[in-house]
């Protein structure tokens, strides 16, 4: 089953690379001419948005570490990080003193932690691997991060993604990559040659197949939907598209998106699905042998897996960068309304974060055997069901 | 006797798990939203309740005299051999020369003490109190043996009524009167 799942994740991932080489997948203006000068510009202008992009996505992960302590804090009852501070910021009248009492100069304090710590090397560790493993989790966030519409704008009436790679299999491309996340997690358990992560790192592998099914399973409508008046459903602009000015899919497939959401949790390693690293049974599961920057990538892996795949729930089930549904920002309005599309999105982002973190914070952890027993006798057929439920209603 | 707990079998809804799952997140939502527990504390200090046990100090009476007298029995007491008292005697032209005694050096090792206040209890001049201080800290170990002049500076005043050794005329005086 394992390596059933591998090959179709390679096999998908070849095909989505082989698809983004494209052309006609640019973020840049359609038709663009290709002389020498425009190459660069073309260029140019793709290594500024994978920069952005990153940007947009290493920050809103770094600020989720400090949300998810204070959200935390706030439902027990507690302040949260709220005395860390940089003197010259603090020095700076309101600012400074906002700052520190929301906790984000701890954000910095954290980072400096891990880059500063000694940084072990275990003897009894595959140490090939075990260097590998977390950039194997942190890379595929990013590269995930490349597909997803940001926003909107048009140009010569035609609507553009603002997007590094607007790519055909743009959703097949995410989910393949985004599952990839799950190696780092089997590589770190494996490499590391202890009990806990070993054990760690089987519920991970053990849950990622459970529940992959599920999501692709759900997704499967949203894109019979689009497909009705788009040439390419599998293009996640395409689906983001489809429900401007008209019902978002978590409204038209409710089932669909509670699937996807929960499967989503599961594929982020979050509570109530965090029984990779369970530190309760676990020690700390898959990073139990980590320490230092190394875990540092693992923990920004985390919570870059949590944004990217908050973002694809977006553009899936809640209306991508569309304000309500039913409502679109109007083309009239030209760049105000790229600007607004953008901001749109990334408040749903940080809505959706906050959401993973009060769920974090409300439900206790699943037994391994309930998570199974969730995943294959519920959810799988529920998205069975759900799957056939709208194939008839299209067919008919 | 063993006692059979019935378990009510759970309604569709209670086995559908969602409810359970949004009555969870409303309540953990309303907690966002509640006081906070934490007190800031360095900002704000916690109230201490009647009859805490802090540091001991030595204290003075109303008239600003220095109650202890030297007997030792809270060196004799102390559990942790925090106190050493070194007696001396009292100035023979002073006002309250007939005591006699009173201690040349007290000294309290912070570090030893384990605040269990036996010295204030056995003590019968009630010279020794433990009050309100609970943060000590220094950069060495002589530091945080305190001497006698911060023990008095830590102690202050105690307000205390009862003058035990005032003499409340001459000594003759009581004498005659009590015939």
């Amino acid at each position: 089953m394992g390596v059933e799942v591998f090959m179709t994740n390679i096999l998908l991932n070849s095909l989505a690379l082989a698809a983004a080489g494209v052309p006609g997948g640019a973020a840049a203006a359609p038709g663009a001419v290709s002389t020498p000068a425009c190459d660069w510009v073309e260029l140019l202008l793709r290594v500024l948005f994978s920069l952005v992009a990153i940007i947009v996505v290493m920050s809103f992960a770094g600020l989720s570490v400090v949300a998810e302590r204070k959200v935390c804090a706030y439902i027990q009852g507690r302040y949260g990080p709220n005395r860390t501070a940089i003197p010259w910021v603090l020095a700076v009248p309101v600012l400074g003193k906002f700052l520190q009492r929301a906790g984000l100069m701890q954000l910095v304090a954290d980072g400096l932690k891990f880059l500063f710590k000694e940084d072990p090397l275990p003897a009894h560790v595959n140490k090939v691997w075990y260097v590998a493993a977390p950039v194997i989790s942190l890379a595929p966030v990013l590269v995930v991060a490349c597909v997803i519409p940001f926003g909107v704008y048009w140009s010569n009436g035609a609507a553009m993604p603002l997007s590094v790679a607007n790519i055909d299999v743009g959703l097949l491309f995410a989910l393949a990559v985004g599952a990839l996340g799950v190696y780092g997690t089997i590589m770190a358990a494996w490499s590391s040659n202890s009990k806990f992560p070993y054990i760690g790192g089987m519920r991970a592998c053990a849950q990622v197949i459970s529940y992959e099914l599920t999501m692709a399973l759900a997704v499967l409508p949203v894109v019979m939907f689009v497909a009705r008046d788009a040439e390419s459903p599998l293009n996640l602009f395409e689906i983001g598209r489809a429900q401007s000015a008209s019902a978002w899919f978590c409204l038209a497939q409710p089932l669909g998106a509670l699937l996807f959401l929960i499967a989503l949790f599961v594929e982020t390693n979050r509570l109530p699905f965090d029984i990779a690293e369970s530190e309760t049974d676990l020690v700390s599961g898959f990073h139990t042998e980590y320490g230092s920057f190394k875990f540092g990538l693992f923990y920004v892996g985390e919570y870059g897996h949590m944004v990217v795949g908050s973002a694809l729930f977006i553009t899936l089930f809640l209306g991508a960068w569309n304000p309500l549904p039913w409502l679109a920002w109007p083309e009239e309005w030209g760049a105000v309304a790229a600007v607004l599309s953008v901001l749109t999105f990334l408040v749903k982002i940080a809505a959706m974060l906050f959401f993973f973190i009060w769920i974090r914070w409300t439900l206790p952890r699943f037994r391994y055997d309930q998570a199974m027993n969730l995943g294959w006798r519920a959810l799988l057929p529920l998205g069975v069901a759900n799957l056939v439920f709208y194939m008839l209603w299209l067919g008919f | 006797m063993a006692i059979v707990v019935e378990r009510k079998r759970l309604n569709f809804f209670e086995r559908l798990y969602l409810p359970q799952i949004v009555s969870g997140l409303i309540i953990t939502l309303k907690n966002l939203f509640r006081p906070k527990v934490t007190l800031s504390y360095p900002d704000q200090r916690p109230t201490l309740p009647d009859g805490y046990r802090g540091g001991p100090t030595l204290v003075k009476d109303s008239q600003g005299r220095q109650k202890c007298v030297s007997c030792q029995l809270c060196e004799f007491v102390c559990p942790s051999k925090a106190i050493r008292v070194t007696p001396g005697s009292i100035d023979p032209d002073g006002e309250y020369f007939y005591i006699e005694k009173a201690p040349k050096e007290f000294q309290i090792n912070m570090l030893r003490c384990i605040f269990c206040g036996m010295c204030e209890e056995v003590c019968p001049e009630k010279a020794i109190v433990l009050q309100d201080e609970f943060t000590f800290a220094a950069q060495s170990r002589e530091e945080m043996i305190f001497d006698k002049q911060r023990l008095y500076e830590a102690g202050g005043t105690l307000p205390d009524k009862i003058m035990k050794w005032k003499r409340v005329k001459d000594n003759a005086d009581l004498e005659r009167d009590s015939h």
